[in-house]
């Protein structure tokens, strides 16, 4: 029977299974690159992406908006609770 | 920002978030598939396959002047967000000549920087200012 789960603050995660090799020997799931933080007083990373406003779908570059004061706000996701 | 998709991002200012505040989201929510601008900012969580509340603030120059990352539990502080921004608001337009000490606001007095306020910050700011009454 599939396992019930209650709702956290976030999106439930996908479990990334081991792999295991023929020989017994488990291989550990593959690692992306090591994330860095960014600096203060060094240039914001440039990006485009999609966006919901105003009723419309639209492409959002944060080039657009040189000049204006920019709060990019990341959060883990839509109908979480708070 | 979040890995939703545009889709889901219209439903949920459709069917929740336009009845909180009785409009439409008044900025762009965008959506970061994959976790790539997220990981460009340094706030994906790999193993959640989510973002976590990292908030930034860019200058007009695009410029990072600060940001703040806390883990999904605990929400945010918006009227320190505005107050920050608020902050640097001020020490562009006084082109660096004047700082914000510890617990300024709008109304609350600014400290200018030179080499006569070394040692003497005391005899300028007590504090009692660095706390809201």
């Amino acid at each position: 029977m599939p396992e019930e789960f209650k709702p956290g603050c976030q999106r439930p995660a996908v479990k990334k299974q081991k792999e295991e090799v023929t020989d017994g020997t488990v291989m550990e799931p593959v690692k992306e690159e090591q994330q860095t933080m960014i600096k203060v007083g060094k240039p914001a990373p440039p990006f485009s992406a999609p966006a919901f406003f105003e009723g419309k779908f639209v492409n959002v570059d944060l080039s657009e908006y040189k000049g204006k004061w920019v709060l990019l706000c990341f959060y883990p996701g839509d109908f979480t609770f708070v | 920002m979040s890995v939703d998709s545009v889709f889901v991002h219209k439903m949920w200012n459709d069917h929740e978030l336009s009845k909180m505040i009785e409009k439409d989201i008044p900025f762009p929510m965008c959506s970061d598939p994959g976790g790539t601008i997220g990981t460009m900012y340094g706030i994906y969580d790999e193993e959640g396959g989510v973002e976590t509340r990292g908030r930034f603030i860019i200058d007009p120059d695009g410029i990072v002047q600060g940001y703040e990352v806390l883990t999904p539990p605990v929400g945010r502080n918006v009227e320190e967000s505005i107050r920050q921004v608020k902050a640097f608001q001020l020490v562009r337009a006084s082109k660096g000549t004047e700082a914000t000490p510890s617990g300024w606001k709008p109304g609350k007095k600014v400290l200018k920087p030179s080499p006569g306020l070394v040692g003497n910050v005391w005899k300028e700011w007590k504090v009692t200012e660095a706390f809201d009454e």
